[in-house]
């Protein structure tokens, strides 16, 4: 420590910190010292900025349209008449909530659990197995991941009338069931997190490829399978383009409901409002409980991608 | 990464009886398993995606090619008749320049307020998983859901905004008659929903930049700023360039927001906010129900992106490579000076 004050000496302003630092033992850049209380007035005001659309739309949606109309923000706090406004919103005659609600269920749940099971199988066959083709096939998966397939809507439009699949969930289920992006995710978790050796011990064993695949491969894909489920999962739940195209208001989804909202109660903002924080509730259900994984997963998907 | 891997079931080694098997199938069995099986497993996403994705994205040309309506179908070959029709249409022209304005107003802010709250969580602050999960509180609502909000809060007459505004002593903003305040209100939507996500990309990509840089950057007497403009913001650049390009194809089709804005969902009385996407569903399930024109715009704004994807690509790509070709030369300069320093002081 006797070194410090001759450094500061020789060289730089910060170098006596940096060295004191390295002297004792602590690793990171940013620990040598906290941040003041700048930092967190800037990051309160930007969580505060996050939160406020929301909770505003809590407060319109338990307040009425009179009091809405003369007073910008009608109280301060939510109350329980908003209960009263969901339940008009759920007994609308403009559109089925409860089968919009199902639908938007059935859709994310099949396509989540669809894309991570031929996502991972094509990512443990592109990470792990040697085969002709893989790199242009792998290269092809990676340009496809920048393809704006939504572009597509006429062609799957006829497709889709062809089939007689207007009106009907499959037609947002079929297209959604794989994702060239989650193929690419799984390649590079696997490539990483899945060692040779195993496989060749499951191989030497006797163990056939499938084998391999369902008791070494599937259960190191966890992690990462979990948090594709997630992402693919708030994806269709949020997904309003395609659905709003071939579903009508008796079999819709919650995106084309928050729209069908708009239309149909324009004389009543707080009900459009209370429809709204309906519809985002189960998102903010998910949030809580896997907050912690959505922030991973971006964070380790951007090391990668 | 490794560290994640959950210690896989070990592979049951069966009863040696069934081991002993008859090795001439049984290998043939084996060999044909090997080379099958890759194939096997990677054709669910190429053949659905080929049906669904791609399949769809060729026969887009092939309708823009024909008459076809919404309800009567395909009615014979018209050459490039659609196209010319569109290129006479304003609307056509004013729903690109709306698209590219909203894309501007919504990625340069977008990327830029990232980094700097990056760079904010990037410090030894407490409680790092709390104010992480804030910032990306906007994500899990949905873009129409932020549509129907801010188009509330951005309302001309009793917005929350415009009150605000008008509280301080400032003139209210026709945030639905000004085609300028449209364009800024749609993109605030998209920069309130995609910030904090970027923000977390951000923050990941500036965790992986090598410790010592700082290191030896303070040693030479960098000040903070100087650090974050010479070591920080040149070594995520890859990461910059990855967050641009994405938002560049999402920003380009962008529907949702503008689509809510309004009661109508027609993008303003003149078009002020229809962007190319409202103008292709117009087009083809609007009261035109011409599928063959929506099929023109849709090829065309296909194009478009495509081409900014790869003049995207292609100048972030030179830049990043001349830039890496300085960065490790000054990397290893730093490198260098700095164990020269500690040498020195020893």
């Amino acid at each position: 420590m006797s070194s410090v004050p001759m450094t500061a000496q020789t060289a730089g302003k910060g170098a006596a910190r940096a060295a004191a630092r390295r002297s004792g033992g602590s690793t990171g850049f940013g620990a040598e010292r906290r941040p003041r209380w700048l930092t967190y007035t800037i990051l309160a005001v930007v969580v505060v900025v996050s939160i406020a659309p929301l909770y505003y739309t809590l407060l319109l949606g338990s307040s009425d349209q009179q009091t809405i109309s003369k007073h910008v923000i009608p109280q301060w706090l939510p109350d329980a008449s908003i209960f009263d406004r969901f339940s008009d919103v759920i007994n609308s005659g403009s559109f089925n909530f409860t089968k919009a609600l199902s639908n938007s269920i059935i859709i994310s749940v099949v396509t989540a659990f669809s894309v991570v099971l031929f996502s991972t199988l094509a990512g443990f066959a592109f990470a792990k197995l040697r085969f002709k083709g893989r790199r242009g096939l792998l290269v092809f998966v990676i340009a496809t991941t920048a393809v704006p397939t939504q572009l597509g809507v006429i062609p799957l439009w006829i497709i889709v009338t062809d089939l007689g699949w207007q009106n009907q969930i499959q037609a947002v289920i079929v297209p959604a069931l794989v994702s060239a992006f989650g193929v690419f995710w799984m390649t590079q978790y696997l490539e990483a997190a899945l060692p040779y050796e195993l496989i060749e011990a499951a191989r030497v064993d006797g163990a056939s490829m499938i084998r391999t695949f369902w008791s070494i491969a599937l259960p190191a894909a966890r992690p990462a399978a979990a948090m594709l489920a997630l992402f693919t999962f708030i994806q269709q739940w949020t997904n309003f383009f395609w659905p709003s195209i071939v579903l009508s208001q008796d079999n819709a989804t919650l995106p084309v409901v928050v729209k069908l909202l708009q239309g149909s109660f324009h004389t009543d903002f707080s009900l459009v409002m209370a429809g709204v924080f309906l519809t985002t509730v189960p998102l903010i259900i998910v949030f809580i409980l896997a907050g912690r994984q959505l922030v991973a997963g971006i964070m380790q998907g951007a090391v990668k991608g | 990464m490794t560290a994640l891997t959950t210690a896989p079931t070990p592979p049951r080694v069966g009863p040696p009886e069934k081991r002993r098997r008859r090795v001439g199938f049984s290998q043939r069995l084996s060999r044909w398993d090997v080379k099958v099986s890759p194939y096997l497993y990677i054709s669910p996403f190429f053949i659905i995606f080929a049906i669904t994705g791609l399949f769809p994205l060729l026969y887009t040309g092939w309708v823009s090619l024909h008459k076809w309506t919404l309800i009567g179908g395909e009615a014979g070959y018209t050459g490039f008749d659609n196209f010319t029709a569109i290129f006479q249409q304003s609307e056509f022209w004013l729903s690109l320049r709306n698209t590219f304005m909203i894309f501007l107003l919504s990625s340069v802010p977008q990327v830029i307020i990232a980094i700097v709250l990056a760079a904010i969580l990037n410090q030894n602050i407490r409680a790092k998983t709390f104010w992480r999960m804030g910032v990306l509180i906007p994500y899990i609502v949905a873009p129409v859901a932020v549509g129907l909000i801010f188009g509330q809060l951005f309302a001309d007459q009793y917005g929350v905004i415009n009150t605000a505004l008008h509280a301080i002593g400032l003139p209210k903003i026709g945030w639905h008659s000004n085609t300028f305040a449209s364009w800024s209100a749609i993109a605030t939507m998209v920069n309130f929903r995609w910030i904090g996500y970027n923000t977390l990309i951000f923050l990941a990509a500036m965790q992986a930049v090598p410790t010592d840089l700082y290191e030896a950057a303070v040693i030479d007497g960098a000040g903070r700023m100087r650090q974050f403009f010479s070591i920080t913001l040149p070594q995520i650049r890859a990461t910059i360039i990855f967050v641009v390009i994405t938002s560049t194809i999402g920003g380009l089709q962008i529907f949702d927001e503008p689509r809510t804005f309004d009661v109508y969902g027609t993008g303003g009385p003149s078009h002020q906010w229809e962007t190319t996407t409202m103008y292709l569903w117009n087009l083809g399930w609007g009261p035109q129900q011409n599928l063959g024109r929506a099929a023109a715009v849709a090829w065309l704004l296909f194009v478009v992106i495509v081409i900014f994807a790869l003049i995207n690509y292609f100048v972030s790509s030179r830049i990043s490579t001349s830039e890496a070709r300085r960065g490790t030369s000054k990397q290893g300069r730093g490198r260098r000076s700095s164990t020269d320093r500690k040498g020195a002081v020893r």
